[in-house]
């Protein structure tokens, strides 16, 4: 099996007037378990179909491996995909469901079932060969996907959302899985969904989409902690927002004073920090913490405010603190002290964990 | 989280009120004297010996005679040809209209389920009078090239006439199956290198299969069931107007007539089992909210496709447009059109012998009515309760399905004729409430499963929270249940109504005396004599006003589901 690269250039898709996918360009490495991340409506299923050759875009190139495919299709374009609903056939028996694609090869009977046999062992499924898809639960259905994918080794793995049908617990299991299946096989992997967790814990890049474009591209620690935009931020993990104009610069620190007049220092080496300028900030919950009024460092950011609402989470403890006329989101891991509604407590945050963006919305 | 193994909210658990087991033991003993008692009757008959000894020589006799194989053999190949000659018609629109979108599909779709609404024996006349002997297009061939083609002889006219009007039946299986496969089970075989014919071969064809056999077997039965179209174009030779015969001309005591009403309940009931075994089939191809593969069509493909359905459509429309001419024809006897149009047959059946068309709204009214009140009865103890019983209820209110229009009425003629009913003063059989009851009996299956489908939308919880919120259970029934089954009960009542009000095969043997026969029956009547074609027309029409109306309210009651209906 020779894992192929996977190049789009300019891709645009319109359905009507709204467009799908837009002036998207995208290289996907060999190897690389690519996520595109984003709400339902962002056309990450439409892009993950236009690669597969179901949807002709409107505009652009398409490239596996330097040839552009925009015009072949679907059965010879050597692409496995896993649908969300699986897409078992019901009238054949599991072993018929995965030897499907070695009979379209032609592949010789004898090694058919041993490559059948070898499929199914590998995702840990192989008393149900007889079965029918129907009589299998859905963590089975998956696994059997996923095998009559892998056993005809296409250069492309496809995933369409392939755990959102299972419940939390199995969902976990099979992540954990699917990561070690595709670090092992080596295969270029294009996974959807919008779920960010799975995208994080899974890919070794991630797109961020929203309606039709690529908001932001980049590693998961990249995307997390530097998103570059409101949507990101907010759409990957939580994040409490500052929006403000820059007062003060210097030692690779800015201070900002916000529109809602709190003053917050930021450790921002990167930013092209002219003073005036408008700039927003996010901190995320779990880089807060919370300490009785009047404690702490004065290097630190520190707002003085009022405990609104404590969840007590097993390992963390969710806070909700109102400080003037905002609230700040914070998570405070390995809780020592717990803070009750109504308890004065100061919210600290580090200048390292502030991120920036530029945008003002 | 608990899943919904919740017991429903009206469920009567551990104790067991009165109430409910009254109703079930009441309806029990409904359907076991109205359906069950006399289908067995009709069977005991057929299988008893002068000494109530079973015995098997009656259909020994029975194989004997070539009459009656020929008969036998003459039902079973005209209903293989109808199920053939439908099927070349019904699949390519059932393809065309599940798997292509073009402009003019709605209207497709509603032509081609216009074949139903006529009531085959009307569209018997009504060919007869275009492609017959000496019908239009035969007159035509005379006058230009001096020859004529024998359309509408014997089982060539049965054969056409039931084609035509069954084949919705399969084009409507054929197209639910086809607009269930979910697009991903075939780009998923493409995905894998497989398309084009093998595709069609591999995944599209056995996924349909079940569906589309599912509706050859129901065509099937219908054809073999249909005794008004035989009788219509005067051919005898097949079972169930033999049995008609029998019955009618020999007497209620010929044990031929027994032996193939047992034929036909035996055909009849293995045709419904396989169908219903096909469905389930079928049912595991079924994705809820299935995103079907429906491509655009274009350019030559269009044009053939529209060549295609206009065809099929001109020749399954032409009794419509046949039974409208004539009913307005003084005369349309050896000539190409009508010599001369009046309104005489219109003043005729709605002034000087309006009783066929008042009978026909009583009947099938009251028939509509206490259809879908049993039927919501019944549905409501199958879903609701957990009383002893069910399964058999159950069994016992989709029978009729089974039940040829013949061999019902034969045995309620068997059980009831010359027993005085009390209460009644008279037989059953001497009185016009006997076709209400038999109406009743016949489109009870359809109501049931209208009134099941509806009430199982209805989640329990839903009832429960109303009980959570202090009503009781009556006031749930009324404020809850009642409002959100409302539509099923009304579609089911439309669809009793529908197919009742040009019922002919147990109206036939059934009707006490002329002035209490429906429209049904008046065209048969009319029928018989030459110069009553035009009043029998008139009344074809109001018939088919009637069916179309009620189907027309019946799609925008149920939607898109009422086809659901009409499957096992």
């Amino acid at each position: 099996m020779q894992a192929a690269e996977i190049r789009l250039e300019k891709i645009g898709k319109r359905y009507g007037d709204l467009w799908a996918a837009r002036a998207i360009d995208l290289k996907i490495e060999r190897g690389e378990f690519f996520t595109l991340l984003g709400p339902s409506g962002c056309g990450k299923t439409t892009l993950l179909r236009i690669i597969a050759g179901f949807v002709a875009p409107d505009e652009g190139a398409v490239f596996l491996d330097d040839r552009l495919v925009n015009h072949v299709p679907p059965w010879q374009r050597d692409v496995g995909m896993v649908f969300q609903n699986y897409a078992l056939w019901p009238h054949l028996t599991v072993f018929e469901n995965v030897a499907f694609g070695l009979r379209e090869r032609k592949i010789a009977r004898a090694e058919v079932g041993q490559r059948v046999a070898d499929a199914l062992a590998r995702v840990g499924l192989s008393a149900v060969e007889r079965r029918r898809p129907s009589e299998l639960s859905g963590g089975q259905q998956q696994r059997v996907a996923l095998a009559r994918t892998l056993v005809v080794q296409p250069r492309v793995l496809l995933l369409d959302e392939p755990l959102s049908n299972l419940d939390a617990r199995l969902r976990a299991e099979m992540r954990l899985e699917l990561l070690k299946l595709q670090r092992d096989v080596g295969i270029t992997t294009v996974y959807v969904t919008h779920d960010q967790e799975e995208a994080l814990a899974l890919s070794t890049r991630i797109a961020v989409m929203d309606s039709g474009k690529v908001i932001q591209e980049g590693g998961p620690r990249e995307i997390y902690e530097r998103p570059r935009s409101r949507f990101v931020a907010e759409f990957v993990g939580e994040a409490n927002l500052f929006f403000g104009t820059i007062k003060r610069t210097g030692d690779g620190c800015v201070e900002v004073q916000t529109d809602d007049g709190f003053k917050i220092l930021a450790a921002l080496a990167s930013f092209p920090c002219a003073i005036g300028k408008k700039i927003t900030l996010h901190v995320r919950p779990e880089a807060i913490a919370l300490a009785p009024p009047g404690s702490g460092s004065p290097e630190s950011n520190r707002l003085n405010g009022k405990v609104a609402a404590s969840v007590y989470q097993g390992s963390s403890v969710e806070y909700e603190v109102d400080i003037d006329k905002r609230s700040i989101r914070a998570r405070v891991s390995h809780p020592g002290n717990l803070f009750q509604r109504g308890d004065g407590v100061a919210v600290v945050f580090e200048p390292e964990d502030v991120g920036w963006m530029v945008e003002q919305d | 989280m608990a899943k919904s193994e919740a017991a429903p909210a009206l469920c009567f658990g551990e104790k067991t009120d009165w109430l409910p087991a009254a109703v079930m033991a009441a309806l029990l003993a409904l359907l076991f004297v109205f359906i069950l008692y006399p289908v067995v009757r009709v069977l005991w008959v057929s299988l008893a010996d002068e000494k109530s000894q079973l015995t098997f020589i009656h259909f020994q006799n029975f194989f004997l005679r070539p009459l009656f194989r020929d008969a036998l053999w003459n039902s079973l190949f005209s209903g293989f040809l109808v199920v053939l000659f439908g099927s070349l018609i019904a699949v390519p629109l059932a393809y065309i209209t599940a798997r292509y979108e073009f402009r003019g599909k709605i209207l497709l779709q509603t032509l081609t389920t216009l074949p139903l609404v006529i009531p085959p024996f009307v569209g018997a006349v009504a060919f007869q009078q275009i492609l017959g002997r000496s019908g239009t297009v035969n007159l035509l061939f005379m006058q230009w090239f001096d020859f004529t083609i024998p359309f509408m002889e014997g089982l060539t006219g049965v054969v056409l006439v039931q084609t035509l009007h069954f084949f919705p039946f399969i084009m409507l299986n054929t197209a639910v199956s086809l607009s269930n496969i979910d697009a991903s089970l075939e780009e998923m075989a493409q995905s894998m290198g497989c398309h084009g014919f093998r595709l069609f071969r591999r995944v599209t064809l056995p996924l349909v299969l079940p569906g589309f056999i599912a509706g050859c077997l129901l065509t099937f039965i219908r054809a073999i069931d249909d005794l008004g179209t035989p009788l219509m174009l005067n051919y005898k030779n097949l079972l169930a107007p033999q049995a008609y015969l029998r019955i009618t001309t020999i007497g209620i005591d010929d044990v031929d007539g027994y032996v193939i009403c047992a034929v036909l309940v035996v055909l009849s009931l293995a045709s419904l089992l396989a169908a219903r075994k096909y469905l389930s089939l079928a049912e595991y191809a079924t994705v809820q909210g299935a995103r079907g593969v429906i491509r655009p069509l274009q350019g030559k493909r269009l044009a053939f496709v529209f060549l295609f359905s206009a065809l099929a459509l001109a020749i399954s429309l032409l009794p419509h447009a046949g039974i409208f001419l004539l009913s307005f024809s003084k005369v349309w006897s050896f000539s190409v059109l009508p010599t001369r149009l009046s309104l005489d047959n219109y003043a005729e059946i709605l002034f000087r012998v309006p009783h066929f068309i008042k009978n026909t709204l009583l009947y099938t009214g009251l028939a509509a009515g206490f259809a879908v009140t049993l039927g919501a009865a019944i549905a409501f103890l199958l879903l609701r309760s957990r009383l002893w019983g069910r399964n058999l209820l159950d069994a016992l209110a989709t029978l009729p399905l089974a039940i040829p229009g013949v061999v019902l009425a034969v045995g309620y003629i068997r059980v009831f004729h010359g027993w005085d009913f009390p209460g009644v003063g008279a037989s059953l059989t001497s009185t016009w409430f006997i076709l209400v009851i038999v109406y009743t009996a016949r489109r009870l299956p359809y109501t049931v499963r209208a009134c099941y489908a509806a009430m199982q939308q209805v989640h329990p919880s839903l009832e429960e929270s109303a009980q959570n919120l202090g009503a009781n259970r009556l006031r749930t029934f009324l404020r809850v249940t009642m409002p959100l089954i409302s539509g099923g009960l009304v579609a089911g009542a439309l669809i009793a109504f529908v197919t009742t009000c040009v019922e002919l095969s147990s109206t036939i043997m059934l009707v006490p005396r002329i002035e209490y026969g429906p429209i049904s029956y008046g065209i048969y009547v009319y029928m018989q004599s030459p110069l009553g074609r035009g009043a029998g027309a008139a009344l074809g029409v109001v018939a088919i006003l009637l069916v179309a109306v009620g189907t027309y309210l019946t799609h925008r009651v149920f939607g898109g589901r009422a086809a659901s209906v009409f499957r096992v």
